[in-house]
């Protein structure tokens, strides 16, 4: 009675197999990654040094180090979190906790859906025609973290309202009961039990920053320019700036005869950057799930 | 003395708030005093409410402001006689320096992207898709963080860094495996795009099957089916409409990818015949040329029409993917 008929036999065979090769598509996933960062780090290996990461390029970038590049980037992505993470965090909050189901609302998240869809490069020119030409501001720090801000502001706004809609609804109901105005219920309530996931979507934002290319490309970012080693404020926010992203970029495309590890190290310093707060942020979400009470 | 128990608590909680002393009633009392908050306070909760409206509607006014910035600057070629529509989007030469003859047709172009994009997804959708079935239907929970893990971070690699990737890592190999003289070419940058599109596919696919009701898959274990029939009978067809949408963001942004086409497709105006052929995207054109036009010129204002034109193409395919979505909440 119980005998495995050909179908039920066919029938584990297939389950069998879609198990596992399903598996090896989604490990087969995974392996870049993994290959990619072994890769880069093995060449890079000979240059990555302290003095690497402050010491001006010299030789035609041939040379040096990075210090310009990196501090760029550091300013690139302070300024343009000055833009994105209040206007972030606030639209969020107006998302989730202010407006109501209706088709005002609907195109309110397709324009966040389609911010975060809009190309790169169309970004650029955005911020070269508004920051740059129309208001004026020139090819600066300030036009290119203008441009980036508003280029990131989806990724904060998508982690905040996930951050907010995870707080119960409960809490927020026992708080207006004992006769909080709304904004009293959501500065008192709804925010300090979700700042971790905010701090989470800012985290995020800085990755994300860090490592776009082409919007800083037109509206701020040079091939080239000194500045003083190990100075931490050695760019004026109307300078224009060398970003770690751009000068991958021109070393590997521009530049001849740069010594082999010269753009892996370039590479590993970018990659490691972003994969960092991109690992803290990870971090950070796990840490917060696993200590959640309700 | 009767008056004074009246009202007491209410006085004393507004009590030291005001300088101005709580006058008591000389006469019946008509009206109780309220709990009132500082001027200041009120004016200026509303004024942060009203902050927080602004900042909502932002990313409309934001949308809207790329397409007006962006068709500014293009807007004085695009109405002016010098320039055909027609001739721009179904024209093959692109000459855009030309000293004799300029001539701005971004056919060639057009066939780059949809080349590159189109290879692009079809390594990537068997990935991702098998990626999001095995992560949410077969896999125990531990390789399943792992996986969702590592899959997030292969979304965050830079897209210059996928680049020079292609330039240092996949050109060799390419010219190794199919002994082509280049390997900056079509397959090397689908290649990466295929990479870079998988994480957004995988995750939004995911969603898509996790959304399917716990009761399907009950009643079609009830019935005796296995994962896979599970899988192919039951879920694929119930969350379809999610992984048409999680495939047409994979297009949008492998339409919209700059540096590491720039950076790997090897950058020849002209139209494929095989995989191993050069090309050159619509976004890698902005890119390269942008730095040497001079603003106002013909030559700048047509690469601001690719902007516009590439933004219409990514609108239309993330309203389309909207659309998809909502249409299943609706059913």
């Amino acid at each position: 009675m119980f005998q495995s008929t050909a179908y039920s036999r066919a029938k584990t065979r297939r389950e069998l197999l879609a198990h596992y090769a399903l598996g090896a598509l989604a490990v087969g996933v995974t392996f870049p990654v993994i290959l990619i960062v072994a890769y880069l780090l093995h060449e890079a290996w000979p240059l990555l040094s302290w003095d690497f990461l402050f010491a001006n390029p010299t030789g035609g970038m041939r040379h040096g180090g990075i210090w310009p590049a990196l501090l760029g980037t550091m300013y690139l992505v302070t300024f343009s979190l000055f833009v994105a993470a209040p206007i972030g965090v606030m639209a969020a909050i107006y998302l989730n906790e202010y407006a109501t189901d209706n088709w005002f609302t609907r195109v309110v998240n397709l324009a966040v859906v389609n911010l975060a869809g809009v190309p790169s490069i169309v970004h650029a020119l955005f911020g070269l025609g508004a920051f740059v030409l129309f208001a004026g501001l020139g090819r600066s720090i300030l036009a290119a973290s203008l441009t980036l801000g508003i280029m990131t502001l989806p990724v904060i706004v998508a982690s905040t309202k996930e951050a907010l809609s995870a707080v119960p609804l409960s809490f927020r109901e026992a708080c207006l009961n004992v006769g909080a105005t709304r904004w009293q219920t959501i500065r008192g309530v709804v925010l300090p039990n979700s700042v971790s996931g905010i701090l989470t979507g800012v985290i995020l934002e800085i990755s994300r920053a860090a490592g776009e290319t082409a919007p800083v490309m037109f509206t701020g970012a040079v091939f080239y320019k000194m500045i003083e080693e190990g100075q931490l404020f050695g760019y004026n926010i109307m300078d224009q700036c060398m970003t770690l992203s751009m000068h991958l970029f021109t070393i590997t495309t521009q530049v001849t005869e740069a010594p082999h590890a010269l753009p892996f190290a370039t590479a590993i310093v970018l990659l490691g950057t972003v994969l960092a707060f991109n690992a803290t942020a990870i971090v950070l979400r796990v840490y917060l799930r696993t200590r959640k009470k309700w | 003395m009767l008056e004074r128990i009246d009202n007491p608590p209410l006085s004393a909680a507004a009590g030291p708030r005001h300088a101005v002393p709580i006058a008591l009633p000389q006469g019946p009392s008509k009206s109780r005093h309220r709990v009132s908050r500082p001027t200041w306070e009120v004016v200026g909760e509303l004024a942060l409410e009203w902050l927080i409206r602004l900042c909502g509607v932002s990313a409309v006014l934001f949308v809207f402001g790329i397409f007006f910035f962006v068709f500014r600057e293009g807007a004085p070629l695009l109405f002016s006689e010098r320039f055909s529509l027609t001739k721009f989007l179904f024209s093959h030469d692109w000459y855009p320096t030309s000293h004799s003859n300029v001539r701005y047709g971004v056919f060639v172009l057009v066939i780059g992207t949809v080349s590159v994009t189109g290879l692009a997804i079809l390594i990537a959708v068997p990935f991702a898709l098998g990626a999001a079935i095995f992560v949410s239907e077969f896999c125990g929970k531990r390789l399943k963080e792992t996986l969702k893990i590592v899959i997030e971070l292969l979304a965050a690699i830079p897209s210059v860094v996928w680049g020079f990737i292609g330039i240092t890592v996949m050109n060799p190999l390419i010219q190794n495996v199919f002994h082509v003289p280049v390997g900056l070419n079509v397959l090397n940058s689908a290649l990466l795009l295929a990479l870079m599109c998988i994480p957004i596919m995988a995750s939004i696919s995911e969603d898509a099957i996790k959304a399917v009701p716990d009761t399907y898959r009950e009643a079609a274990l009830a019935l005796g089916a296995t994962r896979w029939q599970i899988v192919y009978r039951v879920l694929l067809p119930a969350a379809k409409n999610g992984l048409l949408a999680a495939v047409l963001l994979g297009v949008g942004r492998a339409i919209g990818e700059t540096m590491a086409v720039l950076m790997a497709s090897g950058h020849a105006v002209k139209i494929p015949h095989s995989v191993f052929d050069p090309v050159r995207t619509l976004t890698a054109t902005i890119a390269a040329e942008l730095g040497e036009t001079s603003a106002g010129s013909d030559h700048y204002r047509v690469l601001f029409i690719i902007g516009i034109l590439l933004f219409c193409i990514t609108f239309t395919i993330n309203l389309t993917a909207d659309l998809v979505v909502k249409g299943v909440r609706k059913a």
